[in-house]
């Protein structure tokens, strides 16, 4: 019993750190060019002096991660919160009339299994290289995963509960906005969850390619110029950040979902 | 004027895997007087709930007519409180919210709305569990919570749709009387579904026994035993016996069992 309550304590940290170990050694080792395969500690001395300008060995990015990391952050809250607003208002209408459906989703269908990055050449030619093909790519990779469990949660809800609501006098407008919505609230954040994750993988990629500023810019341009540790660091930087946006998500969702705690939060993360 | 008027209504439904009609329900005619406890009384598949969800507005006849207080029922609504047989409260709401529901939905403020669900949150006897969610509360709390919700609304009638089938003997009993007590004390007209003789004998002012295989009216028996009923009395003995009388010959399986779920 407690040899499983140690190994409990000690398991969310034990894998990262052994890898980091051995990265660490490995690095040492010179088994590769330390240039190629730069050790964790030559990786957080780099990340260091790019967030706080430490020693000014990344040059031009020392002490400008505030600003790289901003640049991406609000590509990624402008194109997710533009896929929310239409993601799940279209989902509900689809969802609950038969009639939108017949006429819009087979046209979504369509379009949904392109991968957003095949947009990005038009998206650069009606957008130019600026925050608006990034925000266009985000929008597109995090609106199908939350249309979609949208339409999932409005149809999974209970027949008998909309009866409940025509009982007690509801109209249309009434129950969609008491009953049908927040019915399909866990499989929206559900959504959401799923959006989010395409979300930071379409900015770092549109910023790779289209636009001149934020974390992905800052791992390609580190890569012409030979600087490893930067893009480590930059991806680190692009992990804890999407690890942060889904955390802050959840605590929404455990919010908002409270009445769900004892039946489904509590096993899962 | 009768608060119910059933007049001539019957119910097929069309099976169209099978390109044949199913009569569900054929030519019935019931009228349910002001503050009367009626219990429609069958088999299963004999149309009684499809007859209740016509009352509610949840679904149409296909002939005859349903008037509540003299008005053609053509849709559900508020004038019609409707208990059902899995109390289909919402699970993102505490008990005082679900009670409440009709004002929510209403448009009414947070603090009327909270105000006026606890005078029926005391009557159905769950005081100190306004804040509880239905997932917190056991099967028959839940159905009071139900109850409590159509209570609110103040409505003409009260439909209940075996709302007490999924509670186990002891909690049946308990909320038997509990209803009983609501009843005499609130005054309203209640149609109940049931497929217990001993409950609808034990609730009804009249009891309404349905045949199937078309489930149609086989005779309204009004129950004038005294309150509370005895279960073990000669009377009531009498009464069961006749009915079982009626009953019997109605248990072979019927088609109608898959229509009516």
């Amino acid at each position: 019993m407690s040899a499983i309550a140690h190994i409990r304590k000690l398991d969310r940290t034990l894998v990262p750190i052994l890898v980091l170990a051995g990265w660490e050694a490995f690095s040492r080792s010179g088994a590769l060019p330390a240039a190629l395969l730069p050790a964790p500690s030559t990786v957080i001395w780099a990340w260091a002096d790019w967030v706080f300008g430490t020693d000014g060995n990344t040059q031009t990015y020392s002490g400008h991660w505030l600003i790289d990391m901003a640049a991406s952050l609000s590509r990624v809250a402008a194109g997710f919160a533009i896929a929310t607003l239409f993601g799940v208002a279209l989902g509900v209408a689809i969802g609950w009339s038969r009639a939108t459906e017949i006429v819009i989703e087979p046209t979504l269908q369509m379009l949904r299994p392109i991968p957003p990055v095949s947009w990005i050449p038009l998206a650069i030619i009606w957008f130019g290289i600026a925050n608006k093909p990034a925000i266009f790519l985000v929008f597109l990779g995090a609106f199908f995963p939350i249309l979609l469990n949208t339409i999932h949660g409005v149809k999974g809800c209970d027949r008998n509960l909309i009866r409940a609501g025509a009982m007690v006098g509801g109209s249309e407008r009434k129950l969609l906005r008491y009953i049908v919505v927040p019915a399909a609230l866990p499989s929206i954040f559900a959504g959401l969850r799923i959006g989010i994750g395409s979300a930071w993988m379409l900015t770092v990629t549109a910023e790779m390619v289209a636009v001149k500023s934020g974390l992905g810019y800052v791992l390609w341009d580190s890569y012409y110029f030979l600087r490893y540790d930067l893009v480590l660091a930059a991806m680190a930087s692009i992990g804890l950040l999407g690890f942060l946006s889904d955390l802050a998500i959840r605590m929404v969702m455990a919010r908002v979902l409270h009445w769900q705690r004892n039946t489904t939060l509590r096993g899962g993360a | 004027m009768a608060a119910i008027e059933i007049s001539h209504v019957s119910k097929i439904f069309n099976d169209k895997t099978r390109n044949s009609d199913v009569v569900a329900l054929d030519d019935i005619t019931v009228s349910v007087a002001r503050n009367q406890f009626l219990c429609l009384l069958g088999p299963s598949g004999c149309g009684k709930s499809t007859l209740l969800n016509m009352i509610a507005g949840f679904e149409q006849p296909s002939s005859g007519t349903i008037a509540v207080d003299g008005q053609p029922v053509m849709a559900p609504g508020a004038d019609r409180g409707v208990v059902f047989q899995h109390a289909n409260l919402m699970p993102w709401l505490p008990v005082w919210e679900n009670v409440a529901f009709h004002l929510l939905l209403s448009g009414s403020q947070k603090g009327e709305r909270r105000a006026r669900a606890q005078g029926f949150i005391d009557m159905v006897g769950l005081t100190g569990f306004e804040n509880h969610y239905p997932s917190e509360l056991s099967g028959g709390m839940n159905q009071r919570v139900g109850i409590a919700r159509a209570l609110l609304m103040n409505p003409q009638v009260i439909l209940m749709d075996e709302p007490f089938g999924a509670l186990d003997e002891q909690t049946r009993m308990d909320m038997q009387t509990e209803l009983v007590r609501i009843w005499q004390q609130h005054q309203g007209t209640i149609v109940f579904v049931t497929h217990g003789i001993d409950e609808a004998l034990t609730l009804g002012t009249h009891v309404a026994v349905m045949s199937a295989r078309p489930g149609r009216i086989r005779e309204i028996i009004p129950i004038d035993l005294p309150r509370p009923r005895d279960i073990t009395s000669p009377q009531f003995n009498a009464l069961k016996r006749h009915i079982l009388a009626l009953l019997r010959g109605e248990r072979a399986p019927s088609p109608l069992e898959v229509v009516n779920q």
